[in-house]
């Protein structure tokens, strides 16, 4: 089993939430999953921010689907970090 | 500190506050000087059995009350739609599962229903007069006036309610809207 410890997302979101609503949102999907927003540029109606998050073993699925929900979109997978566990490993 | 579901849906939905703030008292005011007019009207119109006077009066609030309704629901959904077609097209994505759609079902329920109570309320308040009387209270005025008295005391307490969001002086502010109630009755009575 591969876990992801580490993602890097292009995201074009509305302005509303906002920059620490969006960030709260996100950190709320796990324990000790670390949120890092930067507006990288502001649109008229939209932000383009750099998310990144850091956990031990972060889903995927379930981000794509709560960023989704806060009406943004994921625009690019710019950096991930990822960790085979060592039962896998073994068992190949 | 949890971020909850609701949390994120009153994130768009908090601008429903200040629409309903306004639309509670713009349509309350257009209940309470309807009543205001229909009393003054039956007061100077001779001998209107109250039971007639107040199924008037009820008639006019149900109409204030669909009235209220339809028309903040239409008008609202109608603007959050055009909103949302706007923001699906920076976004290239779309938005009616997310939060901000959801937010934008919500928002002119909420609206719809305020712009709808507020009249429906207020009018239901200055009837009560009418009510008294028909139950055989003994009030010390005829129930019209005192209707008409409870009609300007509430016209003057929503512009008080203005006076306060805009951080005026409450009373000039609530003696500005008691103009308008007492140029209505003004209006009425030089018909008569």
């Amino acid at each position: 089993m591969v876990r992801i410890k580490k993602l890097v997302l292009d995201v074009l979101k509305p302005h509303k939430p906002n920059a620490l609503e969006f960030a709260m949102a996100l950190a709320d999907l796990g324990k000790g999953l670390t949120v890092r927003l930067t507006v990288a540029e502001v649109d008229e109606k939209t932000e383009s921010t750099v998310v990144i998050l850091e956990g031990s073993d972060m889903d995927y699925e379930a981000i794509s689907e709560r960023i989704e929900r806060l009406g943004a979109s994921i625009h690019s997978i710019d950096e991930v970090e990822v960790m085979g566990s060592e039962e896998e490993t073994d068992a190949g | 500190m949890r971020w909850p579901a609701l949390n994120r849906l009153l994130v768009h939905a908090r601008q429903a506050n200040s629409i309903a703030r306004r639309y509670f008292v713009t349509n309350g005011f257009d209940g309470a000087l309807t009543m205001l007019g229909l009393m003054v009207g039956f007061q100077t119109g001779g001998d209107v059995p109250l039971s007639v006077a107040l199924q008037a009066c009820l008639g006019a609030a149900v109409a204030l009350l669909m009235s209220g309704l339809s028309s903040a629901y239409l008008s609202e959904s109608a603007e959050r739609k055009r909103e949302m077609h706007k923001l699906e097209q920076a976004l290239l994505s779309d938005l009616s599962e997310s939060d901000y759609g959801r937010a934008s079902r919500l928002v002119p329920l909420l609206v719809a229903l305020v712009n709808g109570l507020s009249p429906l309320v207020i009018s239901l308040i200055i009837m009560l007069p009418l009510w008294l009387s028909l139950w055989g209270m003994e009030l010390p005025m005829s129930p019209f006036l005192l209707a008409m008295a409870v009609a300007l005391g509430l016209i003057f307490l929503l512009g008080v309610l203005l006076g306060r969001l805009s951080r005026e002086l409450w009373l000039w502010a609530g003696l500005r809207a008691l103009v308008v109630g007492g140029l209505t009755v003004g209006i009425i009575y030089s018909f008569n």
